[in-house]
């Protein structure tokens, strides 16, 4: 178990900048989610905490020491890659014991740490078999095993669910939330997949073009995004997203659009509002409550079913908004219905800047 | 249930012999023959004795067949002045073969591994140069090289004309690797780093052994042409170590009186016998091997 520190982390390629002053503290045995889109950097800052790829500037600490320059060895860290990266031509058990033999650990001890970490992840059975004898799955368990075997202090994973099918995701990303619950060990895990990220997560670290967009819990990010892109990059369906003037007289603030005026002076504004100011206002879907007593009034254009739920899509003076309906459904596409939205519950975000207000 | 179906309608795709298709055959017909002819009447006249080839008719089949040309050109067919027959040039060929697969195959998968996963400084520059060394003919390297080789006192020797062969090798074999490495996820050798592998370990415990394909197309590649090299041997392996094709050019050009037709076929067959069965045993690595050369770059 160990923390890392990472201090005005720049990496560049070439004369691209890749990351540029990035600082981040992982917090011993917890699950660090890198969220983000393909190209945001947060594989190569997986990498270079690795040690894979040389940083251009600053610093990493793992565990309380510089490993800025270490070699990837001796780091102390355990490493899942998203192709599985199994040698082919050694067995299971060659494969998960491949470091220690390097290491020279003592053969009893090698055995003992296979076992368990073969029982740990049903590979029992598996251990003589090479790894084009294996299904998709367990090619990804035997690179956790290889990972565990190591005891590392940090274990780090690049997307290592990406290249399984979906029903075989759930499932290992259960494995995964479970091993670390018996395990405690620091976990620092890229993905671009918002529902690993929302699961698997104690904090998730949003990133874009190769900047910290937001730090916090789940719930947190979901509920009070820090700016546009996280508002819109997590929640599937996205966030409604309304353009408006905010107003702000006295004790009284409101909202207003061409068909809307809200008041929203409950809202817990990070700075107290003075003045009008351009702003978008975000819900989402799930806080867009239709029912009869609605204060809003818009029309049905597309209803899509998802089983345990449908997502109903309002026209609402031209914008489409997203609506989460559980139960049945009391209204037909292109009926006009009613609705409100759960005030206690949306985002204000400043128009300029895209920052939360 | 697919194969049911077809079989119990009973029909297949209907078959005809169009006259496009006739011409096809019969052009690859005619390039068959075009080729094979050569070695049928090579065939043919070392079966035959001297007295059934001075009737002149070469495409005829023996009419008693006769071994004696065979063990002539083996053991006593004169090569100059020494008559030896090319057993000895068979040997001698064998011994430059045989390092002169190992080592260049060795050090250009040590230089593809190198080029395709260090990826040091220069790592470019360095390939271009060696590309470049592909495309100079070996005439203007030849005397350059002879005077290299008499300083450093490996001139006329065995380990003289093996070190010329890993030089000449090198651009082909390199190229070779380094695109089959090229092919290998670079998420392998990361994980290797991350085990605690140095750059000699991952590429014996774990480049090698992935590397069976390739090494087999690099063993054909490199056996054939080291067998089929004549000039490199001439200038370079000296007297005692000629090879085998350097003897049946001598065998050849050496005539006392009549020229020993039959001899000379017996002995070009002898000589071609190694890379003719390298070519029938691998004759789809080789594909592979062309196309690995021809297509990546």
């Amino acid at each position: 178990m160990a923390g890392v520190n990472i201090r005005n982390l720049c990496v560049r390629f070439g004369e691209t900048e890749v990351i540029r002053d990035l600082n981040l503290d992982v917090v011993e045995s917890e699950f660090l989610v890198l969220l983000g889109p393909s190209g945001c950097g947060k594989s190569t800052l997986l990498h270079s905490i690795a040690g894979l790829i040389d940083v251009a500037d600053g610093r990493i600490e793992i565990d309380g020491k510089d490993m800025t320059w270490a070699d990837p060895t001796d780091r102390n860290i355990g490493m899942v890659f998203q192709s599985y990266a199994l040698y082919p031509t050694m067995t299971v058990e060659r494969n998960m014991s491949f470091g220690l033999r390097i290491k020279g650990t003592p053969k009893t001890e090698i055995e003992k740490r296979v076992r368990r970490a073969a029982e740990m992840l049903q590979l029992g059975p598996l251990l003589n078999r090479k790894p084009s004898q294996l299904s998709g799955g367990q090619r990804q368990r035997v690179a956790i095993g290889r990972a565990l075997v190591r005891e590392a202090g940090v274990f780090l994973f690049d997307e290592p669910l990406s290249n399984l099918d979906a029903k075989l995701r759930a499932e290992l990303r259960r494995e995964l939330k479970l091993l670390h619950k018996n395990l405690h060990s620091t976990m620092i895990y890229v993905t671009h997949d918002q529902v690993e990220a929302m699961t698997l997560a104690t904090r998730i670290v949003v990133m874009r073009s190769g900047k910290i967009q937001q730090i916090g819990a789940p719930a947190e990010v979901y509920d009070r995004p820090d700016n546009l892109f996280v508002a819109g990059f997590i929640g599937s369906p996205g966030m409604n997203f309304l353009h408006g003037s905010l107003n702000a007289v006295a004790d009284s603030c409101t909202f207003e659009s061409e068909r809307l005026t809200l008041d929203v002076s409950p809202y817990e504004f990070k700075r107290k509002p003075s003045g009008a100011q351009e702003v978008i206002l975000g819900i989402r879907p799930e806080n867009l409550l239709i029912h009869a007593q609605g204060r809003l009034q818009g029309t049905v254009s597309l209803i899509e079913p998802m089983g345990n739920h449908h997502v109903v899509w309002v026209d609402f003076g031209g914008n489409l908004l997203s609506s989460v309906v559980t139960g049945a459904l009391a209204f037909r596409v292109d009926e006009s219905i009613r609705f409100s939205i759960d005030m206690a519950r949306i985002s204000l975000f400043e128009r300029a800047s895209e920052l939360r207000l | 249930m697919k194969t049911s179906t077809a079989t119990m309608s009973g029909q297949r795709r209907p078959y005809r012999l169009s006259p496009a298709r006739i011409g096809v055959y019969a052009f690859l017909l005619a390039a068959a023959l075009f080729f094979l002819m050569p070695l049928y009447i090579m065939l043919v006249t070392s079966l035959k004795t001297m007295d059934e080839i001075r009737l002149g008719n070469i495409f005829a089949l023996p009419i008693a067949i006769t071994v004696e040309p065979w063990v002539t050109a083996w053991t006593s067919a004169c090569t100059g002045v020494s008559c030896e027959g090319i057993r000895g040039g068979f040997w001698n060929s064998l011994f430059i073969v045989i390092p002169s697969t190992i080592l260049p195959i060795l050090l250009g998968a040590l230089n593809g591994y190198a080029l395709s996963f260090w990826r040091p400084r220069g790592a470019n520059v360095l390939f271009a140069i060696l590309m470049m060394g592909a495309f100079i003919p070996v005439q203007v390297m030849m005397f350059p090289l002879v005077r290299i080789l008499a300083t450093l006192g490996l001139f006329s020797s065995l380990p003289g004309i093996v070190v010329i062969h890993i030089i000449f090798s090198m651009p082909v074999m390199t190229l070779l690797f380094r695109n089959y490495y090229l092919s290998i996820p670079q998420e392998l050798f990361k994980a290797a780093r991350i085990d605690g592998g140095g750059f000699f370990r991952i590429f014996v415990q774990l480049m090698l052994p992935m590397s069976t394909p390739i090494i087999i197309v690099a063993a054909i590649m490199q056996v054939t042409g080291v067998w089929n090299d004549y000039i490199l041997g001439l200038v370079f392996a000296g007297r005692d170590n000629l090879p085998m094709t350097v003897q049946l050019n001598n065998v050849i050009n050496t005539t006392t009186g009549t020229r020993l037709y039959n001899v000379n076929m017996a002995a070009t067959i002898l000589t071609s016998l190694v890379p003719l069965t390298i070519y029938f045993v691998s004759g789809r690595w080789f594909v592979r091997g062309i196309a690995a050369g021809a297509v990546k770059g």
